[in-house]
This record gives C-alpha cells, sequence and structure tokens, in this order.
C-alpha cells in the first residue's frame, strides 16, 4: 500500500466553511480510504442528512448503513447521527436506563438536554465518534478500520471538538464531564486530525487560517487542507493570454471560419482578461494557503455535478495526492 | 417557456412602504453583501438606511466603517446624496444581556447575568443568534418609529446551515425558556410544586435522578438558580418573540432570497420560499448571486470548439480564448439548468441575477457595483 500522509490517524474530521463542499470532500476521503478491502465509517452530525442526499439514498436512520463499495473490497458506511439516539445509546451503555429515555422524551427533556448547551450535545455526538474510534481495539461486532467526520463548519469547528472547556461551563464534575475527558484525550491524540476544505477564494482562505489558529491554540490536531473546485488554467502565461490585441484575434477567428462582429472580438478579450484576473487571485489565495505549512491538497470543479462516479473519481485523486 | 417575472430591486427599494428587507439563504452565498449593498443603494436613492450584519467578512466590516462591535448603528461615511446609512454588526451576548437588563431591576439582572447556566445560553445555545438578530431588528424598528432615525432596515440573518433555522430559532428559544420541562424541574421554586409532584409521582424522581446522573448536580442547581430568577421575564421574552415573528408578516416587511446557482444552494432557497409562502410572509423575490457572466453569447460552444479545430494560426491565445468562452457557456448553461428547476417550481418568484465578480467586496465601491447589478436585470430584460 502506498504510503499516505496520515499513517496513525483513525479519525479524519472533515471541516470547511459553508459552500466549500466539505460533505464531498469528507466521502471521498471515506472512499479513499476505504481502499484495499478497508471498512471506514462516514459519519454526519448535523441532522442535514447530507450524506443520503451525496449518495443518493433514502433518508439514513441512526444507524450504520452500507453506502458503496471501494475497489478492492473496502466499505464505506455511513451513520446520521442524532444527538437525542445519541443521548438514549448513552443512558443505556452507562447506566442501563434505556427505559428512562421514554419518560424524559415525554416531558420534553431530551431536547433539553440536547439543547440546553452544544456543549451538552457535543459532548454526545464526539462521544460516538470516538466511540466508533475505540472499536477497533475490542473484539466489536463491526469494527471500522478509519472514521469520516463530515463535522460542522469552520467557524464553529473548534468549540465542537473543544468539548472539554465548552462543558466545563456548565458541568464542572460527574458523569458526563468524565465523559468529555475521555473524549478528549482522543481528539488531542495523533490518532486525529482535523482537515479543513476551502476554495481558492478570500473569505474561505480566511477562514481556513482563522480555523488552523484556532485548533492550534486548543492543541487539537490540525490535518490536511483541500482546496476544492480548482479550475486548472487555461495557459501557462497569463500574461500572454491579455496581450493579445483585436486584429490579430480577429484576423485568427476569420481564418478559422468565425464570421465574428467587433463586439465579439472584444468579449472574448474582456472574458481573457477577467480569467487572468481570477487566476492572478487564485495565485495570491494559493500562497496564502501554502503559507499555513500544512499538506494541501487539491480537487477539480466538476462541471457535471457530484453522484457516486465523480466521488470515486476525486477519491483517486485524494489517494495520488497522499491524503488516504 | 414561461417567462421568469423580474425582481425590480429599485422599485423595491424606492417604495416608502418598504420599512423591512430581510436577506436569507444558506451559508456562503454573499448574504452579508447582498444586504450592505442594497442598503447603499436604497441610502443613495435617498432613503435613511441601517443594514444590521451578523458576521461580516472583515473587509466588507471596514468597508462599511464597522470597526467596533458596540452593538450600536454607526454612520457609514462616504455615501452619496440625500439619504443616509447606518451599519452595525450584531453582539449576540450583548443583545441579550439587555434584554435581561430592560426586564428586570439591577439586583436581579445582575443575578442573571452572573449564572454560570445563563452565561452558557446566551453564548451557545443552538438558536440564540437567530433569536437575538430577530430582537435587535425588533428594537431597531421601534427606534425607527419612535425617533424617525430610518425609514429602511435591512437585515442580514445568521450563517446557519438552513435558512429555515432564521425562522424557526426565536420559537425554539422561546419554546426552551417557558416549556413544559423548565416548569416541572423548577417547580417547587414557584410554589407549584406539590401538586405536580403528586401529578407526576415517581416519573418526577426518575426524572431529575436521571438528570443528576448524566448533567451533575451542579449544573441543575445553576438551572434552578436561572430559571428562578427569570420567571417573571417569561412572559416578556415570549411577547418579545412573537411580536418580532408578527413583525415578519408585516406588508411593509420584505423577504429577499439569496442563492448560488448550485445544487445545495437553490435546493435551501426552495425551502424557505415554501415556508415564507406557509407562514404568509412576504417574499419579494430571489437573488441569484454569483452567476457565470457570458460575454458573448451569439457564439455557441459548438462554433467555438469546431473553431479551435480548424484555426490556423501557431498562436495559442486565440484557441485558449474560444476554449474558455465554450467552457463559460458549458458553466452557464450548467447553472441556467439548475435556476429552471428552481423557477419551474416557483414560477411567480421574480428572480433577479448577479454575476460572479472576481474579487470579493471590500469598498464602498464594489458595494455600488453589487447594487448596480442586483437592479440591472430590470432594465436589460
Amino acid at each position: 500500500m502506498p504510503s499516505t500522509d496520515w499513517p496513525d490517524v483513525l479519525l479524519h474530521v472533515v471541516s470547511g466553511k459553508g459552500g466549500t463542499g466539505k460533505t464531498t470532500v469528507a466521502a471521498a476521503l471515506a472512499l479513499a480510504l476505504a481502499r484495499e478491502g478497508r471498512h471506514v465509517m462516514l459519519m454526519e452530525v448535523e441532522g442535514r442528512q447530507g450524506l443520503a442526499q451525496l449518495f443518493d439514498t433514502p433518508p439514513m436512520p441512526y444507524e450504520e448503513r452500507k453506502l458503496a463499495s471501494a475497489p478492492g473490497g473496502g466499505e464505506v458506511w455511513g451513520l446520521a447521527v442524532d444527538p437525542e439516539e445519541a443521548l438514549l445509546e448513552y443512558l443505556e451503555l452507562f447506566y442501563n436506563l434505556r427505559r428512562a429515555g421514554g419518560v424524559l422524551r415525554r416531558m420534553g427533556a431530551m431536547e433539553f438536554v440536547t439543547t440546553i448547551a452544544p456543549g451538552l450535545r457535543d459532548v454526545l455526538l464526539t462521544g460516538k465518534a470516538v466511540e466508533l474510534v475505540r472499536r477497533g481495539d475490542k473484539k466489536h461486532a463491526r469494527a471500522y478500520d478509519a472514521i469520516v467526520l463530515d463535522a460542522p463548519p469552520t467557524g464553529r469547528i473548534t468549540r465542537f471538538l473543544n468539548v472539554n472547556t465548552e462543558i466545563a461551563g456548565v458541568a464542572k464534575v460527574g458523569p458526563i464531564r468524565n465523559q468529555a475527558d475521555g473524549v478528549m484525550a482522543v481528539l488531542r491524540s495523533d490518532k486525529t486530525a482535523v482537515h479543513l476544505t476551502t476554495l481558492l477564494e478570500e473569505m474561505p482562505v480566511q477562514e481556513t487560517a482563522d480555523g488552523v489558529a484556532e485548533l492550534e491554540d486548543a492543541a487539537l490536531p490540525v490535518g490536511g487542507i483541500v482546496v476544492n473546485m480548482t479550475r486548472p488554467p487555461i495557459l501557462p502565461s497569463m500574461d500572454e493570454l491579455t496581450s493579445i490585441d483585436a486584429r490579430t484575434l480577429e484576423a485568427s477567428l476569420v481564418s478559422a471560419g468565425l464570421e465574428v462582429s467587433p463586439r465579439v472580438v472584444e468579449a472574448l478579450r474582456a472574458e481573457g482578461a477577467d480569467h487572468a484576473a481570477r487566476v492572478a487571485l487564485e495565485e495570491t489565495e494559493r500562497a496564502r494557503i501554502a503559507a499555513l505549512g500544512r499538506p494541501v491538497y487539491e480537487l477539480p470543479f466538476l462541471a457535471g455535478g457530484i453522484d457516486l462516479a465523480a466521488l470515486y473519481e476525486l477519491a483517486d485523486m485524494l489517494h495520488e495526492q497522499g491524503m488516504a | 417557456m414561461p417567462s421568469v417575472p423580474v425582481l425590480d430591486v429599485d422599485a423595491l427599494l424606492s417604495d416608502p412602504a418598504t420599512r423591512i428587507i430581510v436577506c436569507c439563504g444558506s451559508g456562503g452565498v454573499g448574504k452579508t453583501t447582498t444586504a450592505a449593498a442594497l442598503g447603499l443603494r436604497a441610502a443613495e436613492m435617498g432613503r435613511r438606511v441601517c443594514v444590521l450584519t451578523i458576521d461580516p467578512a472583515r473587509r466588507l466590516a471596514q468597508a462599511m466603517g464597522l470597526s467596533e462591535l458596540d452593538n450600536t448603528p454607526r454612520p457609514v461615511v462616504g455615501v452619496d446624496g440625500d439619504g443616509s446609512l447606518s451599519a452595525m454588526m450584531l453582539d449576540m451576548k450583548r443583545t441579550f444581556d439587555e434584554v435581561v437588563e430592560s426586564h428586570s431591576d439591577a439586583d436581579r439582572a445582575q443575578a442573571i447575568l452572573d449564572n454560570p447556566f445563563y452565561q452558557a445560553l446566551s453564548s451557545s445555545f443552538a438558536g440564540t443568534q437567530e433569536y437575538m438578530a430577530m430582537e435587535k431588528l425588533g428594537q431597531l424598528r421601534t427606534e425607527a418609529d419612535r425617533e424617525g432615525t430610518w425609514d429602511l432596515i435591512v437585515v442580514d440573518t445568521p450563517p446557519s446551515r438552513s435558512a429555515l433555522d432564521f425562522l424557526d430559532a426565536p420559537d425554539r428559544l422561546g419554546t426552551f425558556l417557558d416549556g413544559r420541562f423548565i416548569k416541572i424541574l423548577t417547580a417547587p421554586a414557584r410554589g407549584a410544586g406539590r401538586g405536580l409532584g403528586k401529578l407526576l409521582g415517581a416519573g418526577l424522581g426518575l426524572f431529575s435522578g436521571v438528570l443528576t446522573k448524566i448533567l451533575g448536580a451542579q449544573l441543575l442547581t445553576d438551572l434552578a438558580a436561572f430559571v428562578g430568577a427569570v420567571d417573571t421575564m417569561f412572559g416578556g421574552f415570549r411577547e418579545r418573540a412573537e411580536a418580532t415573528y408578527a413583525l415578519l408578516k408585516d406588508p411593509g416587511t420584505s423577504f429577499i432570497v439569496v442563492a448560488a446557482p448550485e445544487r445545495d444552494s437553490l435546493r435551501e432557497a426552495s425551502y424557505f420560499v415554501d415556508r415564507l409562502e406557509q407562514d404568509g410572509m412576504p417574499l419579494a423575490g430571489l437573488v441569484l448571486n454569483r452567476v457565470q457572466e457570458i460575454r458573448a453569447p451569439e457564439l455557441s460552444v459548438e462554433e467555438a470548439t469546431a473553431g479551435v479545430q480548424r484555426l490556423q494560426t501557431e498562436d495559442p491565445r486565440v484557441a485558449a480564448l474560444l476554449r474558455l468562452h465554450a467552457d463559460r457557456l458549458r458553466n452557464g448553461e450548467r447553472q441556467a439548468r439548475l435556476a429552471r428547476r428552481f423557477t419551474a417550481a416557483h414560477p411567480g418568484v421574480p428572480v433577479t441575477e448577479v454575476y460572479a465578480l472576481a474579487e470579493d467586496v471590500h469598498d464602498l465601491e464594489g458595494l455600488r457595483e453589487v447594487g448596480t447589478l442586483l437592479a440591472s436585470s430590470s432594465s436589460t430584460d
């Protein structure tokens, strides 16, 4: 198996600014990790049913389900974590109290407990991811070789993962606090990497830079940066593209049998200028991303949209670049 | 194909009956920039405008002179004409604190502000930001009516995962604060404990036992203290949320849904439009943002591609420009297909398109340019 940049990582957390395609990247990463017969769990926690939409399946219940096969006999499984169900599971697991859940639910307490403070909800969600990671150590019915967590966006990711601090405000002692401590130990270890998805645009790159700084401050392990939806430049040199004069362009077009008006000639030149300007801006953003000093992976914009075939294509690219 | 009605932005902005414009949409579609551009354009048409932004990009905030976060509208310098523009950035916690302070005496307010449970709730409850955005909108509107400071308020909505959160969150917080559960939990504090306790019997014991197990006793103590302290405010909270929600249904309010021509973004927009209709809220139209600009539509993909094959010149620039043009046309066509799905499902919703700009907006000139694009669909189509 070719070497990857993250040989020790079991839990891949994928975040990114809204609109950067973090769910797509998480799914492609899961497929890439599932090569060579490995079993990978792809988890979502925001109740959006993003996985069902992406893999074109009916809405997923809180239940581990197979989503796709990977080349070489690997499998990607999916789980849409619901905070209330996670709480019930937690009660059962630790206190053998599943029946109490019914009472709590009737009184509206489930919603209360899971929304009272995101810290409590988050510890249940991250706790579920950590439980899946730990299965690898035990003789569990279904263990996974890797877990990919489609996590909340960059703006919230540090708070989401830093459950310890978030919980400290409301629960200084008690079982949930102990649970948070245990979860935190795994999230801060070298078994975890938090990858950030971005576009070559100013705001997403700024958020990525802020996100890296916040994660580092919280001693959470920053992984790679995935630059999504890039478009290859059409020409090696942008200066050249904008240097063509109208007469030369028009003569060349006429020679190719394209009888175009002067307006179209000008429009084509203007499109070239737009493109050159965009490529120049993208280069600036690329340099800012490189300056963050993290491994960088690039995925192209796929004009046909994202379907299962496209996910396999993106997974191959992540594999070739060493992310998985 | 039936023609899609055009969103006439200038007519909306110049109509004195338009008092509130709410910009909604999923994250990352340019909502904040759209809100700011609408505000500036209205101001330069002579309106007295206040723009409430939630989480502006640093450079956009600087462009509007929003260097300090003091939760108060500040005049924006550099606006042309007789109108005026003020802008503010929402400080969620401060707004919540002010609500608490305005509803209770100083001692009681301080007890609430110091409560760890309140601190968690006011800074991180899922929905607090949306609730506070609405609260602030209500305050600004009251101020506008009382003092005549503004005749138009443009609101940007929080960067939620779903546009619907803006409408749902206040209710969620309200339900939470005066929900059955909190009443039960704090029944002794309200002097109704015995009756309720009897009614619920063993259920309640089991229930608080479980909660103590999960949350720890300290949290329940803090919570009870919080609930005890805000007891008198509950009605007020609820009433305020309801009054602001009603304001959103006012004929003077217009919703503008912002979307990018991408599948997920348009799906969110679709949900939102359905919801506005269901709740009887006035939708002005859809801003389709970041649309591929086609500068020479008369040269088709086929012609451009065939042209590349027939080129006699060695000049690589010509082939590059033709390929680039074909790419843009294909991308534009893909976006148009996605947009048609939306318009087919919502044929009555007026639409305006804004081209993707090369660079993020970071000064008033950039906002003016966006404003011109927002208003241009009505004049060219």
